[in-house]
């Protein structure tokens, strides 16, 4: 009985926690249309916040709460809406980049602004005093947040069904251009859900940071619980997703006190249980209808002729040849890097540049190509053929279940996948050995020669140039069309007899492939796959980079493939800076994701005499 | 039996009824125009009968199936297109790409590995009079071109029910009453039309039958004669109408 009352209260807490977090995200998606993956990440740097103000400057706890809370949250959540205004009618990948970027910005500033040079922690409110409840004995921090989290539920059920603010929320849910209608300004709406969604961010953060301690992932990614239970109430019910966060935590709590299978087992469980059961309610949740009225039009560069483009490839060719001759070995392996991950980059071109779709889980895929070559353990070219064809089923996997639903939930289905592929898969001890990596054969295609580095790198090169110029064939046919005219308006496309549905199961399940590829590659490379360099987290970071260098043409996926290996190749405090001037970057680019390359080349051809571009700088080689 | 049936359909937004019970019927061959003051539901009705907005109860009957609960694409297989207040122009396509997608889209997935000559979109072109404008990204035409865009892209579907929602906006008055003549063509070939149009001088020259909506529900139906002298819709709404017209 102690122990049941002691797990109860305990799993409530974490429940009550979430459910704040998951109640600010559901509040700010439904009246703004936003779906802020950053909100996890303002839970976190809000709790650093509050260890500077509380721990660090020693300031009374109510006090440090309550400038948290109710002073800095507020006044984030405002700067949020200038950032996000407008981002809720543009198309679900340029939204989701733009959060995306904030998510990695807010890592960025927080590896600046608290170093992890030093341990921080703080401690629960009211320390360690408990209060004896049928024998258990329950903390009375446990027991706020309980508390907290009701008022909170009835704080918003009241705003949004007893004022004439809050009702005018919840028409908007459905229909925004009716708030004009009935006389309520829409930007007073937004600038409310910001604030409030960001003091509920910080009050989830506060309360959870005494038990998850101080760090900037693990409440970073307290996200996808919210996402979890915000998902039980389809984004938009708040009293289901007051449920769902309430049953996230007693499960996990339960687990945690009832199961008994070995703690690998348990831990794997536990931590996965918001994910698992995000991706279980993606599966059910009903239909989701297109919307009218986005604004359209990702400006696409120009598309190389066929001879064109293979001069550029040549031309690449070329370079490559002389960059591996006068490179090291290390510099050779780094070579092999660049084009590997230009290969990902390849891949989001295809997804997101032409298709409008955004993964946050491609080094998943990428994973599974290296993984299975490392299982395979051959050296026939056979193992690469099936680490593509195992990739690209993966993909269609994730794609499958979402077949209905809109970009958003195929976004969080990848997100989903990608954690899951993290914690059960790729550190589980049946998939690489005891130090967590396994050695892989380089393979000999046809009997051919590829042990010199070097000429193993050019062969990548080829591989990746043969891809682009296929790309290129597709994106000047039909189907190139037909994968814009679904970018630009799904709708519009619908309404002529177009489901967008297959296409995009096939678009997506090709680009995991790729990515596949990419990762099958580059452990026959490094002649070892371990699983650290393929996590979700680095998936993220390679968003930012492909939106930074241009997520629509091959050149930008070349930029983009060394890009990434400067990024995720440093280490610690220079990788959080890297982080936030991509954020940066990213979100002064993502509503032009042609990026820098085509900006560079508009420049070029603005310079040359006599070859003005009138479309205002929407062109670019491709 | 009329093309289209709208039965009884409402849509409650919130707490807002958007469209309260309305009823109408659309014939082949015919043009109908639905007109009403702004947040009237006249694009509410529209992406209820086309599928992009599922009705809080009623249902939409079209070509004697009763497709209340059919995809929108299955819908446009049927023999349903549109056209967008909010223009939806494939904004990173040409002129010309925009109404080829229409038709590779009719003409099926297999026809999509390689590029082939379709006639049909110069005819379209033409027909619009998008001439000028083939090789322009659709993202930089003025809006009247490009509602001319979307008529010319619905069009190269062959639809049975052509749904133009405000098509008028944006043209001139040499262009309007070009547009006009072309619908009242359409309607001739056996094109059913339903308009909405804010251009009052448009409707009752082209439209064999009008509603007038205003908060969801329809207050008068008629003949362009017939509703011009109706009371009701004087009071209610042709007062402020040819004001804006």
């Amino acid at each position: 009985m102690e122990l049941f009352v002691a797990t109860t209260v305990f799993g409530l807490y974490i429940g009550s926690a979430y459910a704040i977090a998951a109640s600010g995200l559901v509040l700010t998606y439904a009246t703004t249309r936003v779906f802020n993956l950053a909100h996890g990440a303002i839970s976190m740097v809000m709790a650093f916040l509050y260890w500077q103000l509380r721990v660090s400057a020693g300031l009374p706890t109510l006090v440090a709460v309550a400038l948290v809370v109710l002073v800095i949250a507020p006044l984030v959540g405002l700067l949020l809406e200038r950032i996000m205004r407008g981002l809720g009618e543009a198309p679900v990948s340029v939204m989701l980049v733009v959060t995306i970027a904030l998510f990695m910005g807010a890592i960025g500033i927080a590896t600046q602004v608290w170093p992890n040079t030093i341990v921080r922690s703080v401690e629960f409110f009211f320390g360690y005093s408990s209060v004896e409840i049928l024998g258990a004995r329950v903390g009375y921090h446990y027991l706020l947040t309980i508390a907290l989290a009701a008022v909170v539920a009835g704080a918003l059920y009241v705003l949004l069904n007893r004022t004439k603010v809050g009702i005018a929320m919840r028409a908007c849910v459905d229909n925004p251009e009716l708030l004009e209608v009935y006389g309520i300004e829409a930007r007073r709406v937004s600038r409310l859900s910001w604030m409030l969604g960001s003091m509920l961010a910080a009050l989830g953060g506060v309360l959870l940071a005494a038990y998850t301690g101080l760090d900037y992932y693990s409440l970073t990614f307290l996200v996808i619980a919210a996402f979890a239970a915000a998902m039980l109430g389809r984004l938009r019910s708040l009293p289901l997703t007051y449920l769902g966060a309430l049953f996230l935590g007693l499960g996990s709590a339960y687990i945690d006190s009832y199961l008994g299978v070995s703690p690998y087992v348990q831990v794997g469980l536990q931590t996965s249980l918001p994910t698992f059961l995000l991706f279980v309610v993606l599966l059910f949740v009903p239909q989701v209808r297109l919307r009218v009225g986005q604004v359209k039009g990702i400006v696409s560069a120009r598309i190389p002729s066929a001879e064109q483009s293979v001069r550029a490839a040549a031309g690449v060719l070329g370079l490559g040849l002389v960059l591996v001759n006068l490179a090291d070995g290390a510099q050779v392996q780094d070579l092999g890097v660049a084009v590997a991950y230009g290969m990902v980059m390849l891949s989001m071109v295809l997804l997101t540049g032409y298709g409008g779709y955004l993964s946050l889980a491609q080094f998943t895929f990428f994973g599974i190509g290296a993984a299975t070559v490392a299982k395979l353990d051959t050296s026939s070219a056979l193992a690469i053929v099936l680490a593509v064809l195992l990739a690209t089923l993966a993909g269609a996997l994730v794609a499958l279940p979402v077949l209905r639903l809109t970009g958003l939930y195929l976004a969080l289905a990848t997100l989903a996948f990608g954690q899951l592929m993290d914690k059960l898969v790729f550190n589980a001890a049946f998939v690489f050995d005891a130090n967590g990596s396994l050695p892989v054969q380089r393979v000999a295609p046809l009997g051919i020669d590829l042990s010199d580095d070097r000429v193993y790198v050019l062969g990548m090169l080829v591989v990746f140039l043969a891809l682009g110029l296929l790309m290129l064939g597709v994106r000047r046919g039909p189907i190139g069309r037909l994968l814009l005219a679904l970018r630009d308006s799904p709708q519009a496309a619908a309404t002529l007899g177009l489901s967008h549905r297959w296409i995009r199961v096939a678009v997506f399940s090709a680009a995991a492939g790729v990515a596949g590829l990419a990762g099958a590659m580059l452990a026959g490379l490094e002649e070892i796959a371990a699983p650290g360099s393929f996590s979700t987290i680095a998936s993220l970071p390679a968003i930012l980079v492909a939106v930074v260098a241009g997520v629509t043409t091959v050149s930008g996926a070349m930029l983009g493939g060394v890009l990434l290996t400067v990024t995720l190749t440093s280490t610690g405090s220079t990788q959080g800076l890297l982080f936030l001037v991509l954020a940066v970057g990213a979100v002064l680019l993502a509503r032009d994701p042609n990026g820098l390359v085509n900006l560079a080349f508009t420049r070029v051809r603005r310079l040359r005499p006599g070859t003005t571009t009138p479309e205002g700088g929407s062109h670019a080689a491709a | 039996m009329p093309l289209l049936e709208v039965k009884d359909v409402s849509v409650r937004f919130g707490g807002i009824l958007a469209v309260d019970r309305t009823s109408f019927e659309v014939e082949a061959g015919s043009v109908t125009g639905l007109i009403g003051p702004n947040g009237a539901g006249k694009t509410t009705t529209f992406n209820v009968i086309t599928g992009l907005q599922p009705p809080t109860s009623g249902e939409v009957w079209f070509d004697g199936h009763n497709v209340s609960r059919t995809q929108v694409d299955r819908r446009a297989k049927l023999g349903m297109a549109r056209t967008f207040q909010r223009l939806e122009a494939f904004g990173s396509l040409t002129v010309r790409e925009n109404i080829t997608v229409a038709r590779d889209i009719v003409a099926g997935p297999r026809s999509w590995f390689r590029n082939r000559h379709d006639p049909v979109v110069e005819n379209l072109v033409d027909l619009v009079g998008l001439g000028p404008y083939a090789e322009v990204r659709a993202d930089l035409l003025p809006t009247g071109v490009a509602r001319l865009l979307e008529l010319a892209r619905a069009l190269a579907v062959e639809p049975s029910l052509l749904l133009l929602d405000e098509p008028s906006s944006g043209l001139d008055e040499a262009e309007t009453a070009r547009f006009g003549a072309l619908l009242s063509e359409l309607a001739a070939a056996g094109t059913a039309i339903l308009m909405v149009e804010h251009d009052m001088n448009l409707v009752f020259s082209v439209s064999h039958q009008i509603h007038v909506l205003e908060f969801g529900r329809i207050i008068a139906s008629g003949t362009a004669a017939e509703i011009r002298v109706d009371p009701v819709v004087q009071a209610a709404y042709l007062g402020v109408g040819e004001a804006s017209a």
